[in-house]
């Protein structure tokens, strides 16, 4: 039992950020500086001018699902989650304050108390309880109707929180509170025009009684005089040529914003009929809009997994990008450079996401052609990559027209530019093959770098640079170097060996092994029936191994020296990864409906770790990422995650890793770290003070950053403080004296601002008494002794350093 | 059904005229619409748009402007003349010239006391309206561009009028304007362009909105003269304005074919601070509209495309029902082709010709659906030009094929046609008797011996034919004293009787051989449509407006029992909703029981043998029936046969070899005849 425990507790499977951001709208702090959403199970605080990732609320175990900042106070913020609690935030420093239990599912948050629960999907009135006690449970709920959309966006609150308006399918209905009644209107399904009237989306004026629609065919509807069952009336606009997929109102109500799969933010002038601006290309399609109380930034959240910060004039300035999910058609890489998480990102184009920091490091155009955001176009995707063994040189393969016969392709290579730190285009290969590329390895040498590319063709072909005497002599083109088959049968994998001596492709049952030097079948490896799925050479110690799964449920593990079976499983392996670091390989097997990971090393049969039901989806891309410092772990079965980390996307796009309890001990302590250092706005005053405040740190743990960071009118006099601040420093300063002279300016400065205040200070003594008091007895006399301390001296030592 | 040779006539090459002016009465519920050829016609608004008067128009007479002054229509062109029209008897009834050049505009005042017209000179000129004339009173200050558009302040105390690049308010007392408002032109090219003020509303709490050539409603305040509110509706022109009666909904028609409607609707809920909000379009149009008019349930809109559209505006009806459904009247609700049933002529009648077509003959048999070999194409036999400026108002062709009359506002011409093999040739008739000087309508007796004309005064002059010439026989006279004029007749096949129907819904009956009234039918509230008397049981059988059917026996003078027995039952709901009158009734000689009708988009025999639909039957059970057997289909058929297999049908006429004549003129023909539309960006191309 004590084992089970422990096993549970060291090993925690974890959704591991580039969670998504775009779920729900991010809101805008009223003073325009913060801008929260909701990601996963936390609340994200980013800075809306340097788009950095401040901090985040954590305290939810599930899903957050909606945000709304609290109308009482405009620092704090409600967050309602999947597990059944709205919580109370200080946004700012990043405190939970209340927790109210509600125990529905909630669907997301609007405004004042109004919640929705997803099993039903009612619209229910959540009455919050006002009690000191830090949890407490709602009871009073109320049901305010239970014909709402799953759709939150079709839910808006009208004027001044007078009425709600609410649409499902063709039909839109209009609450009044006071009245406690409800208008219905509905919309037919199709016109003779082919119009597809239902609703997707709703916005509320702020100060008219206007409600404005999104329709599936992309028309806005103004409706107007809606309190009347007969005499509404409505006007149509029509430019979004899909669905609309969100609107939103400016705080003013001059102006309405509307956004769908064009990813075109367009603005309407209210009351003006067809008058519009534009703001094209922005990447994904828009899902969210929301702006900011005072109106002058507007965010958009989009299908990609981004936020964009626009200002009001319409420039865009900011990109705040999570980790993009959808549509990976490569497989998981490290850049070995960066260590960057490396996968299919925008369409077209390749993204580089730190794990460590959770951060979208940048996008790399592979296509380099538009985009066109639209439904049902075939068009340039990247389905392959690969980097060499050193981050140089990137390969990558885009395709169009999967679906249909007349295949396109491309083969790209990249090379590493020192200068831009970037990749450059090296050599576009247009007929790489005559049929699809199936995989592609680099070889793994040091000295020279070869591509080698398998293709439905029955062919694998050697890639090199420069050996085409065609090409200019200075620039170093990529060429075919060797063209490869086996009984013309369809390659299936291709992998090289550790140190680059020996490479494997497998052509349906068989294994060939191939020497890249002289290009000379080795020998066959065969180990019916099944056809190969995955093959990988083993690595360090174990790299005399081979290992292969088959698609008849078979993993063989062959011993190159004897070329005969070493030992061969019968376990369903949907990817095999092994670590570039050491020995472990990680297979990911899939039986009866949930997936089990196995770590083992080539050379020893029984496994060094199992973990039984990590997930319910099929896992096909893994990845084993480097840490930047290897852990200490000395159990036994943790050991194979000291060196690198395993990182696994399932087929519900989620990405999962394995931690250890020391690493999330490390993460949580991190977090309070940050916290504390947020607390203080971020001022010019500050950065000095921050500044000063680290190296000080570094001197003297006996300092006081209690005293920099508490606010100036609650301290004592300066010329109480003065003597003690200096004199601390001065006992610290006796070993390092040199780190000392460059902050004494500093410290002048800032003495000079709080003898400023001394005057002030003086007046509000009164409150500020159990501060001082806090000073014993033996400090005062301490510091009258310093004060009276003739500090000259000084003066003589920063002469005397140039 | 009965098995029928039809012809399929497609060589009547009719062109509606585009409408120009709409004016609508709300007291008599009468819209009357000026089209491009002149011609006026009258529809009820609340009789399903019935077309109840058509007035003919004449050659280069445009009509720009329309206004009713009580039950007075008035109109004015670009000939400078003020037409005022006697809608009894149906003609022009005087113009008088108002000697201001080409007239853009014409409205006259709620208090029904003055006319007010914008000529090109650049002069509003009031009339007086009298008794039974009008009176130049006065012109108001003149202005140095044409005045473009006109519109009375409901107190009748101030003008605003639509200039080029401006809007002038007058007021109307002194005769000087009291404020200029300039109207932008448009941007960037067409800023040297100048900007036409095509329409002007006065709202009674002083705001003026305007349609201009720029595409812009905009909305003027006659206090301070300042711009209130401007909404661009479109890039082309805004062409015609109409304002609700109670002042709530305005209407723009603009180039594009659209309808936009604006409303005053409160901004805030329960609150008194109403705006102008720019809400629903409707597109119904393919080119530019002319005109529109909000009547109390419905937008009317009229343009160069020659429909008359009428949308429904669905927050202003109780009950939705056919009554109150979109309509779009795209031909008129006469008869436009004769035949000559015994010798297989046909006479189309143009507003300013006449054409005499011989219909081709086919070969063999075929099966049912299955088209013939044409054996002799149909072939036009005669073009007879309309002598005179004024159009055609009715025509008629002998049933024997040879006489031809037609008559305009002002002379009735009566030809004799010879023919013999392939040379054709017409006399005309010289000395006609002196009551034939104009007809309202034009009937010949079944044995081509007479011809009836519908004069004034309900009255029918008979007149008998012979080789050597005519001669008067007689004036039928109805015992009521409505003098509206007779817009069908309707001869008996033995010769007598004669029914007669005007537009006060009366349908008389004569007996011909006494020559004197037999009986009046019963007024229905409904106007007929179409009429005729039955070859052997001598009923007479209509078709009213709103659909319904009677069947009346003239010689018991009372509806018959299958009328009585439909009454009862009443008419099926599909039916009911058809949205186009229907224009003719016929008999097939070979069964009694069947009655044939037709409107634009069907044809149809009744069986008076068969069980009447109730609203649970299938309405339209030909295919149903077709897949059931003998025993089956009795129990399942019922007294309608509808065939759809004809669309835009303007006639349909039974001749005496068993076959059909459908006259058919689609409307995609019409289309491609009509000049180009504003070329429009759309979406994806």
């Amino acid at each position: 039992m004590l084992y089970i425990y422990i096993y549970i507790y060291i090993y925690n499977i974890v959704r591991c950020g580039g969670s998504k951001v775009n779920l729900r709208p991010p809101i805008i702090s009223t003073d325009s500086r913060f801008l929260l959403c909701a990601s996963g199970d936390l609340v994200k605080v980013y800075s809306t001018r340097t788009e950095e990732w401040l901090h985040s609320l954590q305290g939810h175990t599930n899903q957050v699902t909606g945000i709304a900042l609290n109308p009482a106070n405009h620092l704090q913020v409600y967050s309602c989650s999947v597990d059944g609690t709205v919580k109370l935030w200080d946004f700012i420093d990043g405190i939970l304050i209340k927790v109210q239990l509600v125990l529905t599912h909630f669907l997301t948050l609007f405004g004042l108390c109004v919640s929705a629960c997803p099993e039903c999907f009612q619209l229910v009135a959540v009455h919050l309880p006002k009690s000191a006690e830090q949890e407490v449970e709602a009871k009073e709920m109320s049901v305010v109707s239970s014909h709402i959309s799953s759709n939150p966006s079709c839910t808006a609150f009208g004027r001044g929180g007078e009425y709600i308006a609410f649409a499902r399918h063709l039909q839109l209905n209009v609450y009044f509170f006071r009245k406690q009644k409800t208008c219905s209107f509905s919309l037919k399904a199709t016109d003779k025009k082919g119009a597809k009237n239902a609703f997707t989306c709703i916005a509320c004026h702020p100060t008219d009684d206007c409600i404005a629609t999104g329709h599936e065919d992309g028309k806005i509807r103004l409706w107007r005089n809606f309190i009347h069952k007969k005499e509404y009336t409505y006007s149509t606009q029509h430019w979004h040529h899909n669905a609309v997929n969100t609107l939103c109102f400016t705080p003013e109500g001059t102006h309405l914003l509307s956004g769908g799969i064009e990813s075109v933010l367009v603005q309407w002038q209210y009351g003006a009929g067809n008058r519009k601006e534009f703001l094209p290309r922005l990447g994904g399609s828009i899902l969210h809009i929301s702006v900011s109380s005072d109106g002058q930034l507007f965010c958009t959240s989009h299908s990609d997994n981004k936020i964009t910060v626009i200002e009001s004039s319409f420039k865009v300035c900011g990109v705040i990008q999570g980790l993009v999910k959808d549509g990976v058609l490569t497989d998981l890489m490290i850049d070995p450079r960066s260590k960057a998480l490396v996968l299919n990102g925008k369409p077209g184009h390749l993204q580089f996401y730190s794990l460590l920091r959770d951060k979208h490091l940048y996008n790399l155009d592979i296509v380099q052609q538009e985009y066109i955001y639209e439904a049902g176009l075939d068009q340039f995707e990247v389905v392959k990559a690969a980097f060499d063994i050193k981050g140089s040189w990137l390969a990558t393969v885009e395709e169009r027209g999967q679906k249909s016969s007349d295949l396109e392709f491309f083969l790209k290579l990249w090379a590493f530019d020192e200068r831009t730190q970037s990749f450059v285009l090296n050599t576009t290969i247009t007929a790489a093959h005559t049929d699809r590329i199936i995989s592609m390895c680099f070889s793994s040498s040091k000295e020279t770098t070869m591509l080698v590319t398998i293709a439905e063709d029955g062919q694998f072909k050697a890639w090199c640079q420069g050996a085409d005497a065609d090409t200019q002599q200075d620039q170093n083109f990529w060429s075919c170097d060797f063209v490869g088959s086996y009984h013309n049968l369809k390659p299936t994998n291709c992998s090289f060996s550790a140190d680059s001596s020996l490479l494997a492709v497998s052509f349906q049952e068989v294994i060939t092994i191939w020497s890249p030097e002289t290009w000379e079948m080795l020998t066959t490896l065969c180990q019916p029936p099944g056809v190969i799925r995955d093959l990988c050479f083993g690595r360090l110690s174990c790299s005399k191994y081979l290992l292969g799964t088959t698609t008849r449920n078979l993993l063989c593990c062959w011993n190159l020296l004897t070329c005969a079976l070493e030992w061969s499983s019968s376990v369903e392996v949907s990817k095999l990864q092994p670590d570039p670091l050491s020995e472990n390989v990680a297979a990911f097997s899939y039986q009866s409906k949930h997936t089990d990971v196995f770590v083992f090393k080539p050379s020893e049969p029984r496994p060094l770790f199992t973990n039984k039901n990590v997930c319910s989806e099929k896992v096909h891309r893994a990845v084993f990422v480097p840490r930047e410092e290897p852990l200490n772990n000395c159990d036994e079965s943790s050991q194979w995650l000291n060196r690198s980390q395993l990182y696994f996307l399932t087929q519900n796009m989620d990405l999962l890793t394995f931690s250890t309890a020391t690493e999330e001990d490390r993460i949580l302590s991190s977090s309070k770290q940050l916290v504390i250092d947020d607390s203080v706005a971020v001022t010019p005053f500050y950065l000095l003070l921050g500044k000063h405040g680290q190296q000080q740190q570094k001197l003297n743990t006996q300092s006081h950053p209690a005293l920099l960071h508490t606010p100036a009118h609650v301290l004592p006099a300066a010329s109480v403080l003065c003597s003690m601040f200096v004199n601390s420093l001065l006992i610290s300063n006796t070993g390092v004296q040199e780190e000392m002279d460059s902050e004494k300016e500093e410290e002048d400065s800032e003495e000079e601002m709080e003898a400023c205040d001394s005057q002030q200070e003086l007046r509000v003594q009164g409150s500020v008494d159990e501060v001082t008091l806090k000073l014993s007895k033996a400090q005062e006399r301490e510091l009258k002794r310093v004060r009276k301390t003739d500090f000259s001296w000084m003066a003589g030592l920063i002469d005397s350093k140039p | 059904m009965g098995e029928f040779k039809v012809h399929r006539v497609r060589f009547f090459d009719y062109m509606p005229s585009g409408i120009r002016a709409l004016a609508f009465n709300r007291d008599t519920e009468r819209m009357a619409v000026a089209r491009m050829d002149g011609s006026v016609e009258i529809f009820h608004c609340s009789d399903r748009f019935f077309q109840e008067k058509i007035i003919p128009g004449r050659e280069q007479c445009g009509i720009e402007g329309l206004s009713w002054v009580g039950e007075r229509l008035f109109s004015a062109g670009l000939n400078g003349g003020i037409t005022e029209y006697d809608l009894t008897n149906q003609k022009v009834k005087y113009t008088i010239d108002a000697y201001g050049g080409p007239i853009w505009t014409i409205t006259g005042n709620q208090q029904g006391t003055h006319l007010a017209v914008g000529c090109e000179d650049g002069t509003v000129k009031l009339f007086e309206v009298n008794e039974d004339k009008i009176q130049f009173e006065r012109n108001l200050d003149r202005q140095k561009s044409r005045i473009v558009s006109l519109s009375w302040h409901p107190s009748g105390s101030k003008i605003a009028a639509g200039m080029m690049d401006m809007i002038q308010i007058f007021n109307v007392e002194t005769g000087h304007s009291i404020h200029r408002m300039l109207a932008d032109r448009g941007v960037g090219t067409s800023r040297s362009k100048e900007c036409v003020v095509w329409s002007v509303v006065y709202l009674s709490d002083g705001t003026i909105v305007s349609g201009d050539s720029v595409g812009m409603v905009k909305l003027w305040d006659d206090q301070t003269g300042t711009l209130i509110k401007s909404h661009n509706v479109t890039k082309c022109d805004v062409l015609a304005l109409s304002v609700s009666q109670n002042e709530d909904s305005l209407v723009a028609g603009t180039s594009e074919g659209t309808v936009v409607q604006f409303q005053f609707v409160s901004m805030v809920l329960g609150k008194d601070d109403n705006e102008w909000v720019r809400t629903r379009t409707f597109k119904n149009h393919t080119h530019d509209i002319r005109a529109v008019a909000e009547i109390t349930t419905a937008v009317v809109s009229g343009g160069m495309d020659a429909q008359l559209v009428v949308k429904p505006l669905l927050d202003k009806i109780e009950v939705r029902s056919a009554a109150s459904a979109l309509r779009k009247i795209h031909f008129p609700h006469r008869r436009l082709v004769f035949c000559a049933r015994k010798s297989g002529l046909m006479l189309f009648q143009y507003p300013g010709h006449l054409e005499l077509w011989r219909l081709g003959e086919s070969e063999g048999k075929g099966i049912p659906g299955s088209s013939l070999f044409v054996k002799r194409n149909p072939e036009k036999l005669l073009h007879l030009k309309v002598k005179g400026e004024d159009h055609i108002r009715c025509s008629a062709v002998s049933p024997c094929g040879e006489w031809i009359v037609y008559s305009t506002a002002s002379s009735l011409r009566l030809y004799r046609l010879h023919c013999d093999n392939n040379n054709v040739s017409i006399t005309k008739i010289s000395k006609l008797p002196k009551v034939l000087s104009s007809a309202n309508q034009l009937c010949f007796s079944s044995d081509s011996s007479h011809l009836f004309s519908a004069s004034t005064q309900s009255s029918v002059h008979i007149v008998s034919l012979s080789q050597s010439g005519c001669k008067f026989v007689g004036t039928l006279k109805p015992k009521s004293g409505s003098h509206q004029a007779i817009h069908l007749l309707a001869a008996s096949e033995d010769g007598e009787w004669l029914a007669s129907a005007n537009s006060d819904h009366e349908v008389h009956i004569y007996n011909l051989q006494t020559r004197k009234a037999h009986c009046t039918v019963p007024v229905y509230s409904s106007a007929v449509t179409a009429m005729g008397i039955h070859a052997t049981t001598n009923c007479l059988f209509m078709m009213y407006a709103d659909q319904q059917m009677c069947e009346y026996s003239i010689e018991q003078k009372q509806y018959t029992d299958w009328s009585r027995t439909v009454q009862r039952k009443g008419l099926h709901r599909l039916w009911m909703e058809r949205d186009t009158p229907c224009l003719n009734v016929m008999f097939n000689p070979q069964n009694p029981s069947h009655v044939i009708l037709h409107d634009t988009y069907m044809l149809c025999i009744i069986d008076q043998s068969l069980p009447l639909p109730d609203d649970k039957t299938q309405f339209y059970n030909q295919l149903t029936l077709k897949s059931l057997t003998e025993e089956q289909r009795k129990s399942h058929s019922h007294a309608f046969k509808v065939c759809k297999t004809f669309k835009d049908i303007l006639c349909v006429e039974l001749i005496s070899d068993q076959s059909l004549v459908v006259v058919e003129r689609p409307l995609e023909d019409v289309a491609t005849q009509l000049p180009a539309p504003i070329k429009q960006k759309k979406f994806a191309t």
